[in-house]
């Protein structure tokens, strides 16, 4: 089972990094661009 | 020209949808779904694996048909093109777990991590040109020159997929084929089994989604920040020309 919960594990951590990662662009880049036009 | 943003609460539903989704799909794949007599346990990788394949399919699917919009004259519009880079990213990223998760698959039932099978061949290579894809979206250049060649090169890149899907079929591939075929009534499932693949694929499709949406808001405010950037630079630019002749 070890394969089976490293297959489930891993599509999960690399789909919440890359959701954490493009968040955390997007709130930079918000903070970059004056208020209107964010 | 009017410049549509997905709404806030479309977000939020789909996160959550895909969240719930998850859980019972990892719930029935990994304690409910029993294991089949050819790959025993191994055959719970079916929730995630091919949904995960095929939104790559669809993440690049979605890049060409904007590419295409993009090209034509009468449907022009940035967003296509911003549409186009953000949902390359997302098919790579989901690209990427099938190979991951399809290696893991097969090391325990192939015996072996990788192999040049036809099938994980052309599926590296649309990986590898989708990352070409995006390497070039970020070369310099204006957004029209850059949207443009950007579009032709998704055209050209998206000709892989019905080489990766067909492989099973076109050559002797130790990938097995699909396990399931509406036109073939013996080519089915079980019923706990179809539950689980289809969990896996409306909770990854709901992630697959999320992820497009929130991609595409971060494009949109790239473009923005370039479009500044460059009215900065440009300011700049008049500001020295000033000073120059003595204004």
């Amino acid at each position: 089972m070890n394969y089976v919960y490293a297959g489930y594990g891993v599509t999960f951590v690399v789909l919440a990094l890359y959701a954490l990662r493009v968040l955390a662009r997007g709130r930079a880049l918000r903070r970059a661009l004056p208020p209107d036009e964010r | 020209m009017t410049s549509f943003t997905p709404p806030r609460w479309l977000t939020t539903a789909l996160f959550l949808g895909a969240v719930a989704f998850g859980v019972a799909a990892a719930v029935d794949g990994l304690w409910v779904m029993g294991p089949t007599a050819e790959q025993g346990d191994y055959s719970r990788l079916l929730v995630v694996h091919p949904p995960v394949a095929t939104l790559a399919y669809a993440g690049f699917g979605i890049t060409a048909l904007a590419s295409i919009l993009y090209l034509v004259p009468r449907t022009r519009r940035r967003e296509w093109d911003l549409l186009a880079g953000a949902s390359a990213e997302v098919g790579v990223v989901f690209c990427g777990l099938t190979l991951i998760t399809g290696s893991i698959w097969g090391r325990p039932v192939w015996g072996v991590w990788w192999t040049w099978d036809a099938r994980l061949t052309a599926e590296a290579l649309l990986f590898a040109l989708f990352l070409g894809y995006l390497a070039l979206r970020r070369v310099p250049a204006s957004p029209h020159v850059r949207a443009r060649r950007c579009a032709i090169a998704a055209l050209i890149a998206v000709l892989d997929i019905p080489i990766v899907h067909y492989a099973t079929s076109w050559w002797q591939t130790l990938h097995q084929g699909s396990s399931i075929d509406l036109l073939q009534p013996d080519k089915h499932l079980d019923t706990a089994h179809n539950v689980g693949l289809a969990l896996g694929f409306i909770s990854l499709s709901l992630a697959f989604a999320w992820l497009l949406v929130l991609r595409y808001r971060v494009e949109k405010l790239e473009a923005r920040y370039e479009d500044q950037a460059l009215t900065v630079a440009l300011e700049a630019r008049h500001a020295e020309g000033r000073v120059e002749v003595g204004v």
